[in-house]
């Protein structure tokens, strides 16, 4: 399976990203610069965390006129697989792949720390390899990871089983314990925990492994009635 | 030019003279004599001036410091760069070099809080990058007043603030650091940041200027009025008459920085034919940079047209541009005839990049603005002349008049003093600090911040470092010496027990005013004890940072020598840490305890200050206690290992049940008293039954059984005369909410 882990100025966790899938799961995976205009070629894309263009206007907002945007929107309504991680999760908020958005901290502090996560819809290709009400742990390392939508966006989230994950314990005051959701189609992730964070014990977790792991199953079972 | 005045537009060069204008830049009469008799044999203008005086700053020149400094033990087998560049290395095998040093920034962090911790933070990280070497992470060491008051709480919140805002953007885990609170900071808060990198040892840069007609070339933020003269101002003391100087402090950027980081570092690694050196714009700004790369090629002279010098603000003066202090800025000598190479690749990164000037065949520092030439003087009198002054030194009268006996702490309810003992702030966990920082970036972090040191991975080598600050500020003030060999003994237990072997170490010195005999001696006998600790340890200074004037109304802070080590861990089976893995394993004490209570927090505590002499230390037991730990611990026969320190072998304890909720059932026979004693040299270590036999072999009768982990929620400790007793869930409970208590107030 072919990823591409895209990195805009400012981006500090696509490396992070770029070794779990390499190493950790042992794909084919590529660096994409935010100038790129083209994602052909790739199975599945990961917008990583960091703090793009310094989230001085605010978070994910600038990156959403980067070149690469126009190429993640076409790939993204061809219903190939994008995980918008952290500030990847704020990015696809703001340029419209995501509903709702991220605002700070209730606490008003970034929050480094492991956290425990419900996973509520199981069966996306983000999460089958998950229990739904399965406890996992993930790293959580943000500023702005408070999620907010309108009462009417959340009852579509709902009903239409695109809420992933929830936090167990909020951590940072996320709407009906948010912690990732999918678009409508169900093939759009935005997640503030960190999977690519999560793939080794000696980290502490390797809960994310199964994320990634669904991702590949997802396109592997695809590839099989491709073929046939 | 020569022997005539050069004009500048501020004042003119008779004016600084007659009205000595140049002692409000900081340099003393002696200095000015020595600048116009000496160096130019002219009066030197207000430009020239501002270079000296920035040049000639405690902070850049070394000058009160650089007798003692010398006197540092920085020799080693392993050491690739000691003192003198931006940063030291150590070879730590397969070509690769770690890379490491410390700077202050306490006196921009007193009267700007945020924007001091944050630029403390972009300057160190500078420093690294500016070596060839890719950040890997940095620790914070950080001392300050107790929270009591509002001041105090808010100049702690925007410092921890600072430091999360900054690291965290620029994508460096923040791993470690310790924090200790005390009244001796209350009006000069200590800020210092440690970075470590990590780089192939054959990519190292130096911060040189050589070969005629090379170029200079300016990278980076461009430069504005924030923080000139900082160097001057960082060397000044403080008193409650000036208390506001916030124009002398910079901001940082640290998008900027993490731009010019990645195109520094692809210019290190990908260009390095093109590149003659490279450093940091820090203190003293442009002229420090340029003037010490130009001394350093030796030989060679250097003019710069400032009209070139990207700038912020309009009408700046040749003053203001050579000592603003703008941050996330560097200075590149690069090859006559590649300058486009270098210039594309910071356009690749959306980086300015412009030719400022070049190398010169003679020994000149020359400065254009405006078609004029502003400043002409040797480029070594700046860089490498500046006068060295070799201060008196007196036994201050508190260490003369000291109390040799121990003091006796009252202890009636021994559960009682513990639990007081885990909510004094010093002791506290400091969880609700660190976890501000992303400690992960970068996924190699394999201890994370709150046990003994933090441990980070070389990734796709069976290797680690192991990472820690320390020193005990209380001890120093007792007695610097043995304060000062402390201060590296604890920082190398703190290493052995993670599993590693100790590589060497770098300081930031905060001491008081050299000018003041009593506070000379501080640092002159800190700098003897840590240099022979040393020695014994093997672990050689390889880069430092110097940060003196820490004083208040003439009120100096506590000695405070930081120091930072890194270890080595090779083979990440041995990676150990302080939590209590299981119950059933056997606990044990390492090392001797003895009535050592003098500087204690059992003593701050109870008196509410710490007085007489400090209790011995014997470097010998010290290594003799830690090579067994390593060796105990290289065999495998340790599930845990925990230095002893501040709070004594009780806290330890404690702290071992906390990160797994595991409880303890042992016995001893050590005082109630004995268990808060501060004596050195000792480690609290668990071992499974199946390794008991080994190891008490090993260690014969310098380990003492003192019990088991047991699976239980409770700490139960029996004393010669007396019990702990306590439910684990309580004693964490207290240890973790009380910085957190005070500080939300």
């Amino acid at each position: 399976m072919k990823f591409a882990v895209l990195a805009f100025p400012g981006s500090n966790c696509e490396k992070d990203s770029f070794y779990a899938l390499k190493d950790v799961l042992e794909e084919d995976v590529t660096l994409v610069s935010y100038q790129a205009e083209s994602l052909a070629g790739f199975d599945a894309v990961v917008v990583p965390g960091g703090f793009s263009y310094g989230d001085y206007l605010r978070s994910g907002a600038l990156a959403r006129f980067a070149p690469i945007i126009p190429a993640l929107k076409g790939f993204a309504g061809a219903g190939k697989p994008v995980l918008g991680i952290c500030n990847g999760f704020q990015i696809l908020t703001e340029a419209g792949l995501l509903p709702g958005s991220l605002q700070k901290n209730t606490a008003g502090k970034f929050i480094c720390r492991q956290q425990k996560l419900v996973v509520i819809n199981a069966q996306t290709p983000f999460s089958s390899r998950y229990q739904a009400g399965q406890v996992i742990t993930l790293p959580i390392a943000h500023g702005d990871g408070n999620y907010y939508a309108d009462e009417e966006t959340l009852q579509e989230l709902e009903a239409n089983g695109q809420i992933i994950f929830t936090y167990q314990d909020n951590p940072n005051g996320s709407v009906k314990n948010i912690a990732g959701i999918t678009n409508q189609a169900g093939n759009v992730l935005g997640m503030m925990p960190h999977p690519e964070r999560g793939v080794e014990e000696i980290l502490g977790s390797a809960d994310g492994i199964q994320l990634f792991q669904s991702l590949i199953d997802f396109f592997t079972a695809d590839e099989v009635i491709v073929h046939e | 030019m020569n022997k005539t005045q050069l004009q500048t537009p501020e004042v003119s060069p008779a004016e600084i003279e007659e009205q000595r204008l140049y002692r409000t830049l900081g340099l003393s009469d002696h200095e000015y004599q020595l600048i116009k008799d000496e160096v130019l044999g002219r009066l030197p203008n207000y430009t020239e001036i501002g270079l000296f005086s920035g040049m000639w700053s405690e902070h850049c020149s070394y000058k009160n410091s650089k007798p003692v400094l010398k006197k540092f033990y920085s020799q080693g087998p392993k050491v690739v760069q000691g003192p003198g560049e931006g940063a030291g290395i150590i070879d730590i095998g397969d070509r690769q070099g770690v890379v490491f040093k410390a700077e202050s920034h306490n006196h921009p962090s007193a009267v700007e809080p945020f924007q001091g911790a944050t630029t403390g933070v972009g300057g160190i990280l500078r420093d690294i990058f500016s070596m060839g070497a890719r950040p890997i992470a940095s620790l914070d060491s950080l001392r300050f007043g107790t929270p009591k008051t509002p001041a105090n709480r808010y100049l702690i919140s925007q410092v921890v603030a600072g430091i999360a805002a900054y690291g965290n953007c620029i994508g460096v885990p923040t791993v470690g650091g310790d924090i200790a609170f005390d009244d001796a900071y209350q009006q000069n808060p200590l800020v210092n940041v440690m970075a470590v990198g990590l780089m192939d040892l054959d990519q190292i840069q130096v911060g040189a200027a050589a070969g005629v007609g090379n170029s200079i070339i300016y990278v980076g933020a461009k430069t504005g009025r924030d923080g000139i003269n900082g160097a001057s101002f960082a060397s000044a003391q403080f008193d409650s008459e000036h208390e506001s100087q916030r124009s002398a402090v910079q901001v940082g950027d640290p998008f900027t920085e993490k731009l010019v980081m990645e195109a520094c570092l692809d210019v290190s690694q990908n260009h390095a034919a093109a590149l003659v050196g490279i450093q940091d714009m820090g203190a003293a700004g442009l002229v420090s940079s340029s003037a010490e790369m130009g001394s350093k090629a030796g030989g060679n002279g250097m003019v710069l047209d400032l009209d070139l010098v990207p700038q912020r603000e309009a009408e700046m003066t040749p003053f203001e541009m050579m000592l603003s202090e703008s941050q996330e800025r560097m200075l590149l000598c690069v090859k006559k005839g590649s300058e486009a190479e270098i210039l594309d690749v910071f356009a690749h990164y959306g980086v300015e990049a412009v030719v400022i000037g070049h190398v010169t065949d003679d020994d000149r520092y020359r400065l254009v603005h405006h078609g004029e030439v502003v400043a002409d003087v040797p480029v070594d009198a700046l860089a490498s002349q500046a006068p060295v002054y070799q201060r008196e030194s007196a036994v201050p009268e508190r260490i003369k008049n000291a109390a040799s006996q121990q003091f006796v702490p009252e202890i009636s309810d021994a559960t009682a003093v513990l639990k007081e003992m885990l909510s004094q702030l010093t002791i506290a966990s400091k969880e609700s600090i660190y976890e501000t920082y992303d400690s992960q970036v970068q996924t190699n972090t394999l201890v994370r911040p709150g046990s003994d040191a933090a441990v980070v991975r070389i990734r796709h080598y069976d290797k680690a470092l192991a990472l820690t600050t320390d020193v005990n500020g209380r001890y120093l003030h007792l007695d610097p010496k043995i304060g000062g060999q402390i201060a590296v003994a604890e920082a190398a237990r703190n290493i052995v027990a993670t599993g590693a072997k100790p590589l060497g170490i770098t300081d930031c010195l905060n001491f008081g005013n050299p000018e003041k005999p009593e506070q000379f001696y501080e640092l002159d006998q800190a700098v003897m004890g840590m240099s022979e600790a040393c020695q014994k340890i093997g672990a050689p200074v390889i880069s430092g940072n110097v940060s003196l004037n820490n004083e208040y109304d003439g009120v100096p802070i506590y000695p405070t020598p930081m120091v930072g080590m890194v270890g080595l861990i090779q083979g990440l089976e041995h990676i150990t840490t302080q939590d209590f893995k299981q119950a059933g394993d056997l606990v044990y004490i390492v090392g001797q305890t003895k009535d050592d209570f003098n500087g204690s927090e059992i003593q701050k505590m109870q008196t509410g200050a710490v007085s007489g002499q400090l209790f011995d230390f014997d470097l010998d037991y010290e290594l003799q206690i830690q090579n067994l730990v390593a060796q105990a611990i290289k065999e495998g026969l340790v599930q845990s290992a925990h230095d002893v320190s501040e709070g004594g072998l009780i806290t330890a304890l404690a702290e071992a049940t906390f990160g797994n909720q595991l409880g303890i059932k042992l016995t001893s026979d050590l005082t109630v008293r004995q268990f808060f004693a501060e004596t050195q040299s000792r480690f609290v270590l668990s071992v499974r039954p199946a390794a008991q036999a080994a190891f008490e072999k090993l260690c014969g009768k310098n380990a003492v059984k003192l019990g088991q982990v047991t699976a239980e929620d409770r700490l139960e400790v029996t004393a010669k005369d007396g019990q702990f007793d306590l439910a684990v869930s309580k004693a964490r409970a207290i240890w973790k909410g009380a910085l957190h208590a005070v500080s939300s107030k």
